[in-house]
């Protein structure tokens, strides 16, 4: 604390004009503030007749404002809940949720607007300057703090018994890891969760429609067919961390059309089977173009090509899409040949 | 306490109910003071100012329909079947908290009004924090002494999207639930920790059992919690620092005009909170918002297409799927950089407007206190910064929404894409350069007003046949206005070389700095505003040209 001062260049930038200054324009400064311009009367400050339509006009606000709200109540105990009223040009609405919602508005517009309208009209506008102080302090009041401070500091001792200092910072530090382990039971480690799937070497392809078994005849070609593995179903516990997983797509391709040799390895066929799942961030591919056997995640429109390995052709997505292999058991159903060989969904840190 | 008979007749018989009730509250918390202090406190009017008062406004209005629909939602992921009134859903399986919310919207009474202004006031909320910060931005309201509060307001901004995250997941409704999917995607991208903190979150695999449970409690306590705490530090300091004010006569920095708290700001300001509300009720009386019966429960295999999330979100998913998917795989990891990239991309665009007022002041080394705002045209490198930073916003919103252009307009999803990834450069580059020439430009104009007056469109015929328009003097006020304005000249480093040639270090931070000033304040920067000598000049010797 070297200066007891406010430096100069800390105070509100000065202006041509101390405050208040009524300046007129002289040689000097063309420029000069010339002050508050004088108060403007506004109609109801001079006709009397004026401000009582102004404040006929609040009361009345005020009023629709009462019957808004009688009209929310009536139409509360009135309106039956499913009731539905076509209004123009929205559409079809609910109806109490209509009344309600405009009688609501209405009554809180009212208040709102009656309010608005008595101070504009009706109370003073005169306009008030008031002054500013520094944000700072003045430099006694500085000195003082930095004085208490030091005071306070050194009957402390905290700066002197640098052993007592450490240990307490030792043990301040520490102690958060205590919230921190009680974290840990927020969740499981991943392990190798994120690389397996339900599916498994014979395990059936379930129509996800249907729930049948599915052969390779009923897969036509221009179809997207979902699948999910046999055995599984919606009401099992962990259905839905399951199938965010074992979702998978099948489409039918002419055998020559395949370009990629593993693909057509694992395929049957020309019965191909990928993972439903975004190798971008998850979400699951729903669209399909039939003439060109593209398939389209509809979150963030990254296109995978089905008869060149699934790989990226068009987005955000990194790798191909993980496929399946398959085959036919000895009733015909199509069945897994196995687990998908990477994992399924977007990529971690972990993936490889 | 004062023992004087009169005093103490008065203060039991004569005194009004509710001064002797103000006493009372007097003795005990000191109110007096306080309204010494803040009833007559004075608030300068402009119509931006509102945009502030929108905010507060429709948070508490989201607090209070918020806490109602806290009665009767239900935070479980546990599978039911639906039994309720909407009957195209009959017999579905889906969580409880999807249940709870077809409930609140077929079932209970006004339950849907309620869920509609709570959605609409959060969409009101962050579009009304959205649009109030680039007001202080572009004022310059954010300098000294308020760049704290310039924080707060971006605490409440970050946590405001936040908490509408976390809010409008809890339906768990298929589009939202796609959302979180697509949260869990971005958090797993993290390199080292990532799948950790995917699967702490999730309380395992996704989408799990606990994350509505635990969306829940962070939406309606944790964040609005820390976020009722900031809007009341943030409501302080703006008592505190007193409002600011766009120059003008009789307006200074050491004052502030305008009118009285008690009782024209308690009326205008009072009755603004019922006229945002009012608005809400009414827009949710009349546009719906969120219909989750429309979408159905979550499934992790289904999906639909035009998946958008909030409006405040947009930007975070364009830049999701614009990015090209970059992926590097090294000694059997993986960094995803097509969707890392993104994140760090969305955190960078957040920091920046932290850090902005920092910048500036550190370029200005202006140590002083600004209460007379800037008219955006004034500071036109700041001005266009932030039209780039808006340009570059939007770019990304479009990317957000590139399925919908190209449905809409029936382009190429994929042209849309690479406009976006082209524009999200090119576009903040262009928007900055021509809104700096357009601030140059109402420069140049302010100057030729105040120096050769108004154009008054009255043509003259002179005697010798020419024509002339005639332009009108400015009045005193006018004059004033237009030149109240400071300007900066640039930093300069000085010689790195002293008389006796011998070299004088010169750090890089200086040297960047000087830079930087002459790009803020250089001469193709700014227009120098007119001075006295110059408007003498003009007006006195031979009139008007």
């Amino acid at each position: 604390m070297s200066s007891q001062d406010i430096p100069e260049e800390n105070l509100p930038a000065e202006q041509d004009h101390a405050h208040g200054a009524v300046a007129t324009a002289d040689e000097e400064n063309p420029f000069a503030d010339p002050g508050l311009p004088p108060h403007e009367h506004r109609i109801q400050d001079i006709d009397e007749r004026a401000a009582k339509r102004s404040e006929r006009a609040v009361a009345f606000l005020f009023t629709v404002s009462m019957l808004a709200t009688i009209g929310f109540i009536v139409s509360y105990l009135a309106i039956p809940n499913d009731k539905s009223i076509f209004v123009f040009p929205i559409g079809h609405l609910s109806a109490m949720n209509f009344a309600l919602g405009l009688t609501l508005g209405v009554a809180l517009f009212c208040i709102g607007a009656g309010a608005v309208h008595w101070a504009r009209t009706l109370m003073s506008d005169v306009e008030i300057a008031d002054d500013r102080h520094p944000i700072e302090a003045s430099p006694e009041v500085r000195a003082k703090v930095h004085a208490d401070f030091r005071q306070g500091a050194a009957e402390s001792g905290f700066g002197r018994r640098k052993l007592i200092r450490n240990t307490m910072f030792g043990a301040m530090a520490l102690v958060p890891l205590s919230g921190v382990m009680l974290l840990g039971g927020l969740g499981p480690a991943p392990k190798t969760k994120l690389r397996h799937t339900m599916w498994a070497k014979g395990k059936r392809l379930v129509n996800m429609n249907t729930g049948q078994p599915l052969r390779p005849e009923d897969v036509a070609v221009g179809s997207l067919t979902f699948a999910m593995p046999d055995g599984m179903s919606e009401h099992d516990e962990d259905f839905q961390n399951e199938i965010a997983k074992a979702a998978l797509m099948i489409v039918r391709l002419q055998p020559d059309d395949i370009k990629d040799k593993r693909e057509l390895d694992w395929s049957h066929q020309g019965v191909v089977a990928y993972s439903k799942i975004c190798t971008h961030v998850g979400c699951p591919i729903s669209l399909y173009e039939q003439q060109t056997h593209h398939v389209l995640c509809p979150c963030h429109q990254s296109t995978f090509d089905l008869t060149d390995g699934a790989r990226v052709i068009f987005g955000p997505a990194g790798h191909a899409l993980p496929q399946l292999r398959i085959g036919v058991d000895s009733e015909g159903y199509l069945q897994a040949l196995g687990d998908f060989e990477e994992p399924v969904g977007p990529a971690f840190w972990e993936r490889g | 306490m004062s023992t004087a008979p009169n005093e103490q007749s008065r203060s039991r018989g004569k005194a009004p109910a509710g001064e002797r009730v103000a006493d009372w509250a007097d003795g005990r918390l000191g109110i007096y003071s306080l309204a010494k202090a803040n009833m007559r406190k004075i608030f300068p009017d402009h119509w931006s100012f509102m945009l502030g008062e929108v905010c507060m406004y429709s948070f508490i209005i989201i607090i209070l329909t918020g806490v109602y629909l806290t009665l009767f939602f239900h935070p479980s992921m546990n599978e039911v079947e639906y039994h309720g009134s909407y009957v195209p859903m009959q017999g579905q399986l889906m969580s409880e908290a999807f249940n709870s919310t077809l409930h609140i919207s077929f079932d209970v009474r006004g339950g849907l009004l309620i869920r509609q202004i709570h959605h609409w006031g959060a969409v009101v909320f962050l579009a009304g924090m959205f649009v109030h910060m680039m007001r202080v931005f572009f004022t310059g309201a954010f300098r000294k002494p308020r760049e704290v509060n310039w924080l707060f307001g971006f605490l409440l901004f970050v946590l405001g999207m936040f908490t509408g995250f976390t809010g409008y997941s809890l339906p768990d409704d298929l589009l939202s639930g796609t959302g979180v999917r697509i949260a869990e995607g971005l958090v797993l991208s993290v390199p080292i920790v990532g799948t950790y903190i995917s699967f702490f979150l999730f309380g395992g695999e996704f989408p799990g059992h606990d994350f509505v449970a635990r969306f829940y409690s962070i939406h309606i306590l944790l964040l609005p919690g820390i976020m009722l705490g900031l809007m009341v530090a943030h409501l302080i300091l703006v008592f505190y620092h007193k409002h600011t004010q766009f120059a003008g006569p009789g307006k200074t920095e050491k004052n502030v005009v305008g009118m009285p708290l008690l009782p024209v700001y308690m009326a205008k300001a009072g009755g603004f909170f019922f006229l945002v509300f009012g608005v809400l009720a009414v827009l949710a009386a009349v546009a719906q918002i969120n219909p989750i019966w429309a979408m159905g429960p979550y499934r992790p295999d289904q999906v639909s297409t035009g998946a958008q999330p909030d409006w405040y979100m947009g930007f975070s998913e364009g830049f999701v799927r614009v990015m090209p998917g970059w992926e590097i795989n090294v000694a059997g990891h993986t960094l995803v950089l097509g969707v890392l990239i993104p994140l760090i991309v969305f955190g960078l665009m957040l920091v920046s407007i932290a850090v902005y007022p920092f910048i500036e002041s550190w370029i200005t080394g202006d140590k002083r206190e600004h209460h007379i705002l800037d008219r955006p045209r004034n500071a036109p490198t700041r001005t266009a910064l932030g039209v780039a930073w808006l340009t570059f916003f939007a770019m990304a919103m479009v990317g957000g929404g590139n399925d919908l252009w190209a449905t809409h307009f029936h382009l190429s999803v994929n042209s849309v894409t690479y406009f976006v990834r082209i524009f999200l450069f090119a576009g903040p580059v262009i928007a900055y350069i021509v809104t700096k020439r357009i601030c140059l430009g109402l420069q140049r104009r302010d100057r030729e007003k105040v120096l050769h007056g108004r154009e008054t469109g009255i043509i003259k015929r002179l005697p010798h046949g020419e024509f002339i328009e005639v332009h009108e003097p400015l009045s005193q006020e006018q004059l004033h206005t237009l030149t109240a304005h400071e300007q900066y000249t640039p930093a300069e480093i000085g010689p790195t070389v002293d008389e006796n040639g011998v070299e004088r270090k010169v750090p890089a931070s200086q040297k960047l700095r000087a830079k930087l000033s002459n790009a803020y304040y250089g001469e193709h920067a700014q227009i120098p505003k007119p001075r006295a000598e110059e408007y003498k000049e003009i007006t006195s010797g031979h009139g008007h040209h």
